[in-house]
């Protein structure tokens, strides 16, 4: 199969997912259960790296900052730059395709090989509604906040970096932070959460769901969907910067 | 009563079911046999719609699988209840959530009741305590009667199962039969098996079908099995010697 057909598999497979839920207290069910496996459950994770990555952005800016005719205030304005126009949205991202990517592949090819989504279709529901669109509602719903949490934490980390190490003033920093602060950056890295969110949800529940044979192509098809997660949200990212900023 | 109308089948040009003939009736357990490759599972998942024949007719009680609108053959596939091979029980959810997940999504009725008849399909399939366990807590045979429970809560007019003995003792495999025999009669429902289990075949067929290359090549009951001089079903029912000495045995007694 070659790529173009697995992009009009993919839109089709969209098409079934986005139908109306066939029982609205089932899907609900669905929706918190989601809500914990794909949002709750990253929250460690998410608070952990951003916590630290900020640390080190602020470490290394400092470090390459030595010059005196270089306030140290910019050591701030670049973390947060840096924090909330790349590495929160987009970075946390490709982490997130990595961690809740195989999940998806791997719970929903699971229920494939051991015949539970024949099991669904046999019943009469429509399988890809069932499983999918409480996965898409939950991520789009969740992730904002989980960028906004990573966002608040990579600054924060870098604060902390700059009180234990000594490489600037935390007063510096704090005014670098509040320099020519504005919401659009916000805004545009919620924009791109949302599109990447879209993406970490249905790029792996499409490998999932049309996996065929037994474990092997399980964990094969979970591989695969990590890789093209991160490469579209790679590429989108290109092309979402150059149409919000540029 | 299930009719099937010279049914055709095929993947990527090779031709897997050629022109498939039958009825299914009320009542009787009838079982699709064969070599593996022969067609049984293809068959089976045509009946319940998993797959779209090329060609031919799928009827049930009049209702033709391919005229009915999306409506009517959602209806449709709430009457059949199917037993898959491996259970195909919802890992995340317990014992309980498993049965209920049917009279979730379609039957209307407030969750004491659902209850209620999740422990009389348990009771029937002679299950007790097991409500809060998870498939992955049960064993084989367990999880096999779990698999009939879910299949039969919603009272299905359809019963399809596919090798419901595979990966089981004798002795739970014997159980397993009788229940889905006992839950046929009592039901008086259509049950279509596909099994490789000629034990089964022998206790429990009243029909069988025997599968060759994607054709029928035999169809009769399980007394008839014994007698038949088709060479193909010889060769396949009576491969081992317990098997052809039973044979001897029976037609001697019926001299």
């Amino acid at each position: 199969m070659n790529y173009f057909e697995h992009v009009g598999k993919y839109f089709l497979m969209l098409k079934q997912v986005f139908k109306k839920p066939q029982k609205w207290s089932v899907f609900r069910e669905m929706l918190f259960r989601e809500i914990e496996d794909l949002g709750l459950k990253s929250l460690g994770i998410v608070m952990f790296i951003s916590f630290f990555v900020g640390g080190v952005v602020a470490i290394q800016t400092a470090l390459s900052v030595d010059s005196p005719f270089i306030p140290k205030y910019l050591i701030g304005f670049a973390t947060k730059r840096s924090v909330i126009l790349e590495f929160a949205p987009t970075f946390m991202s490709v982490i997130l395709a990595g961690k809740v990517g195989s999940y998806i592949t791997s719970s929903i090819g699971t229920m494939r090989v051991t015949e539970q989504i024949d099991a669904l279709e046999v019943m009469g529901i429509n399988s890809l509604n069932y499983l999918v669109l409480p996965k898409i509602i939950a991520v789009l719903f969740f992730y904002p906040l989980l960028i906004l949490l990573a966002m608040v934490l990579g600054i924060y980390g870098g604060y902390i970096a700059g009180s234990l190490t000594d490489l600037f003033f935390t007063e510096d920093y704090v005014y670098g932070i509040r320099l020519d602060f504005n919401p659009y950056y916000i805004k545009y890295a919620l924009t791109k959460t949302l599109v990447f969110a879209f993406v970490i949800a249905t790029i792996p529940a499409y490998h999932g769901y049309y996996v065929k044979g037994g474990s092997l192509e399980v964990g094969r098809s979970s591989t695969k969907a990590v890789v093209w997660t991160s490469v579209v949200i790679i590429l989108l990212n290109y092309f979402l910067t150059q149409m919000l900023l540029g | 009563m299930i009719e099937v109308e010279n049914l055709y089948k095929q993947f990527n040009g090779q031709p897997v079911l050629k022109g498939i003939s039958t009825t299914f009736e009320k009542g009787k357990t009838s079982m699709i046999i064969g070599q593996s490759g022969s067609g049984k599972t293809v068959l089976l998942k045509c009946l319940l719609g998993l797959h779209i024949p090329e060609e031919g007719i799928i009827s049930f009680d009049g209702r033709k699988h391919t005229e009915l609108s999306v409506k009517d053959h959602r209806q449709l596939r709430q009457e059949i209840g199917m037993v898959f091979q491996g259970g195909a029980l919802y890992d995340s959810l317990t014992v309980e959530e498993n049965i209920m997940f049917p009279l979730k999504m379609f039957a209307d009725q407030p969750f004491k009741q659902m209850r209620e008849r999740v422990n009389f399909v348990l009771n029937r399939v002679n299950l007790d305590n097991v409500n809060k366990k998870f498939p992955a807590e049960l064993s084989g045979g367990m999880q096999k009667r779990v698999a009939i429970a879910r299949a039969i809560v919603m009272n299905p007019k359809y019963l399809f199962c596919d090798e419901p003995n595979s990966g089981l003792d004798p002795n739970t495999a014997t159980v397993i039969d009788n229940l889905i025999q006992e839950i046929t009669k009592e039901y008086d429902i259509i049950t279509v098996i596909n099994s490789h289990d000629m034990n089964s075949v022998m206790e429990i067929g009243e029909k069988i079908i025997f599968l060759k290359d994607g054709v029928k090549a035999w169809e009769g009951t399980n007394k008839e099995i014994f007698k038949t001089e088709n060479e193909a079903v010889v060769k396949f029912v009576y491969s081992s010697n317990l098997f052809k000495k039973v044979r001897e045995a029976y037609l001697n007694e019926t001299k």
